[in-house]
């Protein structure tokens, strides 16, 4: 019974991704399929930013580096070494991780707004490294010998699998914030947001927490980048490290909730429909960035919790079931 | 009797203020010792020397043994160290429970989260906040507030409690249900300093008194034997007279 109550919360996030997933499946439309796409990458990076942003409370503004290095690394090895999808994606991931861990040990002790302009720093910084590094193409960038996608029986079914594969990247980004909430792990991060230095005195070996909680947000970006550069067939570094998109996840996790499994899912989506809108209208297209940011004020300034935070506080039903 | 803490020689300065000067003394198992002075005497600072969060310039803390001057205030609680804090720190967003749960969870038995629960309510229980656990923590009045505190640092079963000012602001059935909280948690055997304001309260519950003035430690005895010294009437009032009628009043 109690087993059932801890998990009952990762029920909703799992049943509206399934939906999402399942949709192109069984209409069998490959325009829907590119849509979901979008919508799932964005869930996969929004879940994962919240669970420094949401649980450990610590603003990230630079959190698309991780999205950018580990997608560069992986399509290097992939690319230049001739490695399987798998692979890459693994050595993505465990670069970008890596990254976040020394990273974290540098970073993690500044605080509040002075963290935030660091991150931004980060993914400055890194997007002029990569302009100059030789290896990885320069500001040219990397492009895909199209000979890759052959051991995958052509350009199709390649873009076939990698919706499917960004379904289950989705799906474990989903049960990784599921699973933080709900450890002993995460009840240490959830003090470290509220009062770091009382969760210290409690016995809360902050600064390794926090730098695992780094590590842990940073893991998914990085194959997520692998699998999207993949799919696309090139990387650039002002498509791999744009700052804007960094913003917009942070709007996607304030908008649904944060320190929440649903709310990064139901903000990924509100967002992604609303910006389908925005840049396909003749008023908004130019102006697509601004209403973003107007809405992350009118969020920060009416409902700072969010919109699965606030029916939470709402109405003590909601709490059980919404988590 | 064996010596739970001993504090030794410990001396800190903020900038120019020397806050502390060669603090020295030796706590036994299962004792409770008052800390008393005017304000802005040292004895928060103390406390924040004796649990890591500004370790010492001078001097040695050794807890159970073990020399943990320079150690972190994370590895103190684990090692079992508790205490609370004069301005209440509660986790506002989490509720009673889980502040609760947090304590037991990283405190010294490092329990897994669900044992961690159990002992929350036991707790909770304890200090009379059970009817809440389920609510904010940030939605209870000062003086259950100063209840959880508590109710965090014991649910980490320590051997030591550091409790700063838990009777400040609060009305006098207050205090006295919290003198008998506090008398209940030695009697379970741990050993605890309190910083306190309130006269009345502390002289009836410690069984050694330890005053600071200006950093300095200017006397250390019974409550008896420091009610009755000249030095520490004058540091706190001023006029040995005046004091001598207070305490009567008292």
């Amino acid at each position: 019974m109690k087993y059932w109550r801890t998990h009952l919360g990762l029920f909703f996030p799992l049943l509206v991704v399934a939906g999402l997933v399942l949709w192109p499946v069984v209409t069998g439309n490959v325009s829907n399929r590119e849509s979901v796409f979008t919508i799932l990458k964005a869930i996969a990076l929004a879940s994962s930013l919240n669970i420094l942003l949401g649980y450990t409370g610590y603003v990230s503004f630079g959190h698309i580096v991780f999205y950018g290095f580990g997608g560069y690394v992986g399509l290097y090895f992939i690319n230049e070494q001739g490695w399987p999808i798998w692979a890459g994606l693994l050595v993505g991931g465990i670069s970008s991780g890596l990254l976040a861990f020394l990273l974290g040990k540098a970073i993690l002790r500044l605080r509040g707004a002075y963290f935030a302009l660091a991150t931004i720093g980060i993914n400055e910084a890194m997007k002029a490294l990569i302009n100059n590094l030789e290896l990885f193409g320069g500001p040219i960038g990397m492009t895909l010998n199209f000979s890759v996608y052959k051991a995958y029986g052509g350009a199709a079914q390649a873009l076939g699998m990698s919706f499917y594969i960004m379904a289950g990247l989705t799906f474990a980004a989903l049960i990784a914030s599921h699973l933080v909430r709900t450890s002993k792990f995460g009840l240490g991060l959830q003090a470290i947001r509220e009062n770091e230095d009382a969760a210290e005195v409690m016995g809360v070996a902050a600064p390794d927490s926090k730098t695992w909680a780094y590590v842990l947000s940073a893991i998914i970006p990085g194959m997520v980048g692998v699998l999207f550069f993949f799919k696309n067939g090139n990387v650039e570094p002002h498509v791999a490290f744009p700052l804007h998109s960094s913003i917009e996840l942070l709007v996607m996790v304030m908008l649904g909730g944060q320190g929440t499994v649903l709310g990064p899912i139901l903000g990924a989506f509100a967002y992604q429909g609303m910006r389908g809108y925005l840049v396909t209208s003749d008023i908004f297209k130019n102006i697509q960035l601004s209403v973003s940011g107007v809405l992350l004020l009118l969020i920060v300034l009416f409902i700072p919790a969010g919109a699965v935070g606030w029916l939470r506080q709402r109405a003590p039903v909601f709490r059980r079931v919404l988590a | 009797m064996t010596v739970l803490l001993s504090v030794q020689g410990v001396t800190k300065r903020f900038g120019g203020l020397q806050a502390l000067t060669q603090v020295t003394f030796d706590l036994p198992e299962g004792q409770i010792l008052g800390l008393i002075g005017p304000n802005g005497a040292g004895k928060t600072t103390l406390f924040n020397a004796i649990n890591g969060t500004y370790p010492p310039e001078e001097g040695r803390i050794i807890f159970r043994d073990k020399d943990v001057t320079t150690l972190k205030t994370y590895d103190h609680a684990r090692m079992g160290m508790a205490r609370t804090h004069q301005i209440v720190q509660p986790l506002n967003e989490l509720t009673v429970r889980e502040n609760v749960m947090v304590g037991a969870c990283f405190g010294r038995e490092n329990q897994s989260l669900r044992h961690a629960a159990d002992i929350a309510d036991e707790v909770l229980e304890f200090v009379e906040l059970k009817v809440r656990a389920d609510q904010l923590a940030g939605s209870l009045n000062v003086a259950q507030k100063k209840r959880l505190e508590m109710a965090r640092a014991l649910a980490s079963r320590p051997y030591l409690l550091l409790l700063d000012e838990v009777l400040a602001g609060l009305n006098s059935s207050e205090i006295s249900n919290m003198v008998e909280t506090v008398k209940k948690i030695r009697n379970q055997g741990i050993t605890i300093i309190m910083i306190e304001h309130v006269m009345k309260a502390v002289m009836n519950v410690s069984d050694r008194i330890l005053v600071l003035d200006y950093g300095e430690q200017i006397a250390e005895g019974t409550p008896e034997e420091i009610s009755k010294n000249e030095k520490v009437i004058e540091a706190y009032l001023g006029d040995p007279k005046l004091a001598e009628k207070l305490l009567q009043e008292d």
